[in-house]
């Protein structure tokens, strides 16, 4: 459990939080200059905040009542940063131990061997960080953080440097990461497909403030909390996989609604989050017949918000979960699409992005 | 070496060692001081700054002449440093002294510019890792810039190796003692039938010279692939 307190300013800007990050993984989710990266900087010693507190597991890291402000290097933390920040002239293997020697005798050590299966780093610890791949940078940078016995594991967008591709490559590991690992991982993102398959704990910040913080499925219902505004907006829904159909799709049980995708690497029983955009979600009034999108989910709508534009946001309470729609405000109209109304959201197997279906778990 | 003379010889194997320890013994503190102008602010850093600078500017003559003014047997440092029986004036070591620092200016250029080169965020990331400071230079920034020391020491021992004006003024010229291979050569200009002497001294520099120059790019461009990560 990480508790953080700080208020710091530097220039025009003012940060002023408070928040816990329990264990999984807690992202702190903003448009760039909101303040994520000094949050985490301050937790890491690299920035000294004009008042504050941070406590991980009742080590006290820093109290600017007290006095006590402890150096980095005896935080015991990994930090995943941005760009890897490898050391060029070790090879991978010493790269990985580096933190390691540092590391207290008594500190809970992860065994090295488990790491860099997990990672699938094995191939690659003779060379030397120059001939890397950006995703195999990456991978052996958390590898570092993990081997170093942290007591908390910081990543500042640690796939923002990454094409798709690397990010998909990158994505499953923290994901293993959260579901396999005990310490606590404070992530910072500013993309909402990452924060959907991450977060246990959101905590979303806007200049300097947080705006919202609890747990990742609630917070993302909430449209307001995402920095593009409702374009990104999308619910997180956690299902369940049944069984992998024949033609190449596969069933999911959200809540007791069934759920098509286009197959999903994860065998029957194995949890699942998706996140469905709210632009992908139509609405009907009556149960459809004769269509071809595969889910239909019934439910009642909660809030209709509209802005200055032509579109309206719906937010649908389901046995699966709150689902996001954006609709026109001529169809909220025509429809009659209010608060307590029951209707169906609709949306193609095919609409869900792969890249917004990942591994379940916390 | 059959064909230097017994006084040549002399003259080079003096050399050598002037230049040797000029190089050593300035190293570390070198290192000390491009750490410090590179990394550090403090007060009175132009100065500092200024004052290294000073004998690749200042006449040798005169950097010379303070040398004997401070280090002389009357001189202030020289008489303490004579009671615990170090001499410097007109001695070897006075002319390893006075080579090293007009040599200095060059050995912290060199490792200055190498310690501004590493990305202090690789600091950083040894220290969130749980090494402290001196264990940070250790083992990141004291690896990457080992180019830039080894550039910086050759530099310094082949300026000591040609270093004349500040040595004779502090030094003088004493066969056996502090007639180096500059000071020989002056020494041989100045004597009839000298020219044969001379020449082969020249050639004797141009040859330490040459492989000095030669030895650092071979080591440094080695170091630099390493440290690459090739």
């Amino acid at each position: 459990m990480l508790q953080v307190r700080l208020h710091h300013r530097q220039g025009a800007f003012t940060l002023d939080v408070d928040f816990d990050a329990p264990a999984g993984i807690t992202v702190l989710f903003g448009r760039s200059g909101s303040g994520k990266t000094s949050i985490v900087n301050a937790v890491a010693g690299l920035l000294r905040p004009d008042t504050g507190r941070i406590v991980v597991d009742d080590v006290v890291l820093l109290d600017t009542e007290t006095g006590v402000h402890l150096p980095p290097h005896r935080r015991q933390l990994g930090y995943v940063f941005q760009e890897g920040r490898l050391f060029p002239h070790l090879t991978v293997r010493q790269n990985l131990m580096y933190g390691r020697f540092f590391a207290p005798r008594g500190a809970p050590r992860e065994d090295p061997a488990r790491i860099i299966e997990m990672l699938g780093i094995g191939p690659l610890l003779g060379r030397r960080p120059g001939l890397l791949s950006g995703g195999e940078k990456q991978r052996v940078a958390i590898g570092r953080a993990l081997l170093a016995a942290p007591r908390l594991i910081l990543a500042d967008e640690p796939l923002a440097a990454l094409d798709e591709a690397r990010k998909a490559e990158i994505l499953p590991y923290f994901e293993r990461l959260r579901d396999e690992v005990s310490v606590p991982i404070l992530y910072v993102s500013h993309a909402a497909g990452e924060v959907a398959r991450l977060a246990t704990t959101v905590v979303a910040l806007d200049d300097g403030r947080i705006t919202r913080q609890g747990p990742a499925a609630e917070v993302l219902a909430d449209p307001m909390v995402l920095p593009a505004g409702v374009r990104a907006a999308g619910a997180v829904i956690v299902a369940r996989v049944v069984r992998h159909h024949d033609d190449g799709i596969t069933e999911l049980d959200a809540g007791g609604v069934p759920i098509y995708l286009p197959r999903v690497d994860q065998a029957p029983g194995q949890p699942i989050r998706l996140r469905i955009a709210a632009q992908e979600v139509l609405l009907a009034r009556e149960a459809p017949q004769g269509l071809s999108a595969l889910n239909v989910i019934p439910g009642v709508i909660d809030r209709v918000r509209s802005g200055d534009g032509p579109g309206a946001l719906v937010s649908l309470q389901t046995p699966a979960g709150v689902v996001l729609a954006r609709v026109t405000r001529r169809s909220v109209d025509t429809l009659g699409l209010a608060e307590g109304v029951s209707c169906h959201a609709i949306v193609k197997s095919v609409a869900i992005a792969p890249e917004d279906v990942g591994a379940g778990g916390r | 070496m059959g064909w230097l003379g017994p006084e040549e010889w002399t003259a080079v194997a003096l050399s050598l060692r002037v230049s040797f320890w000029a190089m050593l013994l300035s190293l570390p503190l070198g290192i000390f001081t491009a750490y410090a102008l590179a990394r550090w602010t403090f007060p009175g850093k132009q100065i500092v700054n200024g004052i290294v600078h000073l004998p690749l500017i200042l006449p040798p003559v005169v950097t010379g002449y303070l040398l004997l003014l401070t280090f002389g047997t009357r001189g202030p440092v020289g008489s303490l440093l004579e009671r615990i029986g170090i001499t410097l004036a007109f001695h070897w070591t006075g002319a390893a002294l006075a080579a090293g620092i007009m040599a200095f200016p060059l050995m912290v250029r060199a490792i200055r510019l190498s310690i501004e080169a590493v990305d202090p965020r690789l600091e950083q990331a040894a220290a969130t890792l749980g090494a402290s400071g001196p264990w940070v230079f250790l083992t990141v920034t004291l690896p990457m810039i080992l180019p830039g020391i080894l550039a910086g020491a050759i530099l310094a021992f082949a300026k000591a190796m040609g270093e004349f004006g500040a040595t004779i003024t502090f030094v003088s010229n004493i066969p056996g003692q502090t007639r180096t291979i500059p000071s020989a050569i002056y020494a041989f200009l100045q004597v009839p039938g000298g020219e044969g002497a001379a020449l082969r001294l020249v050639a004797v520099s141009v040859a330490v010279a040459m492989a000095a120059l030669l030895v650092s790019e071979t080591v440094s461009a080695r170091v630099a692939r390493r440290v690459a990560g090739a």
